[in-house]
């Protein structure tokens, strides 16, 4: 298997694809069933705030080392409106009256990880990482 | 589509077995099927067994929460049950625990029976046994 994988998120059906395939390749690594639950969660929400904000986007799921650990990089790409105010996005409870949000806090609660860069008009990228235990 | 849940009639009750990952638009159908259901087959309680799922992340979270309610509305209780150590971990994770709080969950399907029986008055549980 390809240490890289670059899935394209358009549909909610790519949602799905997308956090198939990242367990998968984290699998192969030998993560545990909580980690590789965590990751594909992680992927889920990721992919799901392209399709809600963005409509379409990129998702790349990476195999990382950093001197002997190993981990999986997730990287969410898209050219949609990008975030206003990414501390406010950061915070639980952001957003809605449904309790929606965009699932950020939750995200990097689930990762080892996680870095976000956003320009309005431009994009948002979010990046995050997790290590085996 | 190719999610389509299964669903059985089981007395007064009917008990959905997830038995694969859905889209959104899978969990909508879905919603809309047992919606439909309880009404034709004036249904008392619901299962919905979540064992076979890998991942619950906020959308099908909100969708049970809001397909448990409405359920409600149409004379219905619902109880959840399987979710996995390993979802039940992220859930609290990703934050949405919160909007289960007022779902009724299970470990298993007898403890979804037994629950069911409790909420309804009916006695499907011990039959089944």
């Amino acid at each position: 298997m390809s240490d890289k994988d670059r899935i394209r998120i358009e549909t909610d059906a790519d949602i799905v694809n997308a956090r198939q395939r990242g367990r998968e390749m984290a699998a192969g690594l030998g993560f545990s069933s909580a980690d590789l639950t965590m990751i594909a969660t992680a992927i889920s929400e990721l992919a799901r705030n392209i399709v809600e904000y963005a409509r379409t986007g990129e998702i790349a799921v990476k195999l990382v080392s950093r001197n002997s650990n190993k981990g999986v990089a997730i990287i969410a790409h898209d050219d949609g409106p990008g975030i206003s105010n990414i501390d406010q996005a950061m915070r639980d409870g952001f957003s809605t009256g449904d309790g929606l949000g965009l699932g950020l806090p939750g995200v990097r609660r689930l990762m080892d990880e996680f870095e976000i860069t956003s320009e309005i008009g431009k994009g948002t990228t979010v990046a995050v990482k997790k290590w085996r235990q | 589509m190719g999610d389509k849940v299964p669903v059985l009639k089981q007395g007064p009750y009917l008990i959905a077995s997830i038995q694969t990952a859905l889209t959104d638009a899978g969990w909508l159908e879905f919603q809309d099927d047992l919606l439909s259901r309880v009404g034709r087959f004036r249904s008392r309680g619901v299962i919905i067994d979540m064992t076979l799922l890998d991942v619950l992340d906020s959308f099908s979270t909100r969708t049970v929460r809001a397909l448990a309610q409405s359920l409600k509305l149409r004379g219905a209780e619902t109880v959840i049950v399987g979710i996995q150590p390993e979802v039940a971990m992220a859930m609290v994770q990703l934050g949405l625990v919160g909007r289960f709080e007022e779902i009724n969950t299970g470990l298993d399907l007898e403890e979804g029976l037994a629950g069911l029986d409790k909420l309804t008055g009916e006695g499907m549980a011990q039959d089944v046994g």
